[in-house]
């Protein structure tokens, strides 16, 4: 499809091995793949097929054991820590697929916080943060704590805060995981309008057929590798 | 950068402001006791230091008998004012020698009474005594020669009878004769035993010895002994010149004793620096315990705060700054707690000295070591957990348990 542009993303023979010596366990076992610009790429597989694994070293969060990771044709591989974290910081925005949000922070400090780093002024980083939060349908919820939100309303404030920076990759982890039909559809829409009208690459893990037939690409995993990588018609 | 991190640090002080309190009531507690114990212990030693050199320094004090315990003394015949003048002539490096002969009294004036003692010596009583005068002059050589009804009085003295206002020429009766006061001491204050000093009066020993004690005895014979000379040197003089002049043999024993200020003097500081090192040991057990206090609240929350400095890290933060942020907080947090606590420690020895009535006597080094000492507690148990956190991988970070 769109191979004749150079990827913005590129996997060769990507391993990760948890574990030393004999107890060694190999969550990825060699994955190659590339991703263009402008992809909504949706990632399926069985549980423990190394789904995770593959967004983790995708967002920078880890690293991979061997293999090469290009993003832009920089080799992530060879980054320093600084360096990768100024990636994450500029290019990348992640979802967990636990959340992980600041306790007792109110929705509007958990979202406005990657723009701390990047040294947004206080009223900027606000107005910012409350646009992101009303794109994810959480307008007047700004003042609660996470603990005051319920599962849904959580995985949509790290939606918003993903998405505060503008990043040119967005890695969501199971992002309706949490969320009945109606909210992960409202989810799945809202993502596809990032991928379309803003050109946000997403990356995104999902269980349900449902949520992938919003993307246009589907990797299949199983037993940390690659088996299947289609492209599809996308639901709009 | 800086600025950025004070305000991340304030914001999450904030947040956890009981972890925060708990955190600072550590180092607050221990601060303050360390401070508060030794300047109490510093008070109390140098109001000891105060009075003993209220006592007469390089003083000897000479009497018959010998101690045998605890308020008891052997038999031993009186002195008489020739073993005095004796001293005088015959011991060198000595600056005055006061005979003294003691008696109690009720002092009468006008409708006033009060019980009180007499002290009767020379003028040399006033140098071995550190005493002055506040007003008035001591005595003249032909008053003492010929024990004239003359007195110096203690100011509660003046107070309690003479209310205090123009004392000199006024007349006391002490039973059956009276006398004319023609000097005031200079009020000392309660001494170290808890006695008024200044309830005294003082008279021509001659007059005391034939107007109230009826007989020519000496009960004591306290000397001063020039500055920077051995007292020992002095000690043994006196000692052999009073068995030759008591005519002792080789073989008896002294029937007098002869006590030395210094002695005091140091086994008294000596006994209360003790009590301050001791007083400054438990309180620095209590800063220790302040500092395990600390290590646990901060070692408590490092699987949360490891999650959090996960979040930071996986959302852009560098290494640098996460640890500038929570060493900036761990900076705040113990200065804060160490200054609250050196304010405590203020307040609690004004008081305490005050109650106690020592002088306020404030060590800044204490100060310092107490909060450098503290601060490097905060400093340490916050920062050093949060950089092994951000040596993690994010996701590690992210998953500590
Ligand atoms: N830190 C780790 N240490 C050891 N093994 C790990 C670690 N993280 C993951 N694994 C293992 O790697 C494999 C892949 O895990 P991963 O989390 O990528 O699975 P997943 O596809 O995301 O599963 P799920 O759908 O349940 O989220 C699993 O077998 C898991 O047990
Ligand atoms: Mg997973």
């Amino acid at each position: 499809m769109k191979s004749r542009e150079a990827p913005l993303i590129e996997f060769k023979g990507v391993v990760k091995a948890y574990g030393k010596g004999g107890s060694e366990f190999l969550a990825l076992k060699g994955v190659d793949f590339q991703i263009h610009q402008g992809e909504f790429v949706a990632i399926m597989g069985p549980s423990g097929s190394g789904k995770s694994t593959v967004m983790n070293v995708l967002g920078c969060l880890d690293t991979p054991t061997s293999g090469e990771y290009l993003f832009h044709g920089v080799h992530v591989e060879t980054l320093n820590r600084d360096q990768r974290a100024l990636l994450r910081r500029n290019y990348l925005g992640f979802v967990f697929q636990g959340f992980n949000l600041l306790a007792r922070t109110s929705a509007l400090e958990n979202v406005e916080l990657p723009l701390v780093y990047r040294g947004l002024k206080r009223s900027e980083r606000h107005a910012a943060a409350r646009k992101a939060l009303e794109l994810v349908g959480l307008q007047g919820w700004e003042d609660h704590a996470p603990g005051e939100l319920s599962g849904g309303q959580q995985q949509r404030v790290a939606i918003a805060r993903a998405l505060v920076t503008n990043p040119k990759v967005l890695l969501a982890d199971e992002p309706t995981g949490n969320l009945d039909t109606a909210r992960s559809e409202e989810i799945m829409a809202l993502l596809s309008r990032l991928n379309s009208d803003l050109g946000i690459t997403v990356l995104m893990v999902t269980h349900e057929p449902e949520m992938a037939a919003y993307a246009n690409r589907l990797i299949h995993f199983v037993d940390g590798k690659v088996e299947r990588d289609q492209y599809q018609e996308a639901k709009q | 950068m800086i600025w950025n991190a004070f305000l991340l640090a304030v914001r999450e002080i904030r947040r956890n402001l009981m972890r925060s309190i708990l955190t600072m009531l550590g180092i607050i507690i221990g601060v303050a006791a360390v401070i508060t114990m030794v300047t109490l212990g510093n008070g109390a030693t140098a109001q000891v230091a105060a009075e003993i050199s209220g006592l007469g320094s390089n003083l000897l004090m000479v009497r018959p008998g010998q101690r045998m315990g605890p308020g008891q003394r052997s038999g031993g015949k009186s002195f008489n004012l020739e073993d005095a003048e004796a001293i005088r002539q015959q011991v060198a490096s000595i600056v005055a020698v006061a005979p003294t002969a003691n008696a109690s009294v009720t002092a009468v004036y006008g409708n006033e009474n009060w019980s009180s003692s007499v002290v009767g010596s020379n003028n040399d009583y006033f140098i071995t005594g550190n005493w002055e005068l506040a007003a008035g002059r001591k005595f003249s050589d032909s008053e003492l020669k010929s024990g004239k009804n003359r007195c110096v009085i203690g100011n509660t003295i003046a107070k309690e009878l003479l209310s205090g206002e123009d004392v000199l020429g006024k007349k006391l009766r002490l039973g059956s004769f009276s006398c004319e006061v023609i000097g005031l001491l200079k009020s000392k204050g309660q001494s170290m035993m808890g006695s008024d000093q200044d309830d005294t009066i003082i008279m021509p020993i001659k007059t005391v010895q034939r107007r109230l004690s009826g007989n020519q005895d000496v009960s004591m014979i306290r000397i001063s002994v020039k500055p920077n000379i051995d007292t020992d040197v002095v000690n043994r003089a006196i000692t052999m010149l009073l068995r030759d002049r008591r005519h002792l043999s080789d073989n008896e024993k002294n029937d007098f004793s002869v006590m030395d200020t210094r002695e005091i003097t140091n086994t008294l500081t000596g006994t209360t620096k003790v009590m301050t090192m001791l007083l400054g040991a438990v309180a620095a057990v209590s800063l220790i315990v302040g500092g395990i206090g600390i290590m646990n609240i901060m070692l408590v929350s490092v699987t949360e705060r490891t999650r959090e400095i996960g979040i930071r890290m996986a959302i852009g933060a560098l290494e640098k700054e996460v640890l500038l942020q929570f060493l900036v907080e761990a900076v705040v947090l113990s200065s804060l707690g160490g200054i609250i606590g050196i304010l405590l420690a203020l307040l609690a020895s004004s008081v305490g000295s005050a109650l106690m009535g020592i002088p306020f006597m404030l060590d800044y080094s204490i100060i310092a070591l107490a909060f450098v000492f503290s601060a490097m507690v905060g400093v340490l148990f916050g920062y050093f957990p949060a950089r092994n956190a951000a040596r993690l991988n994010p996701i590690d970070a992210l998953r500590h348990e």
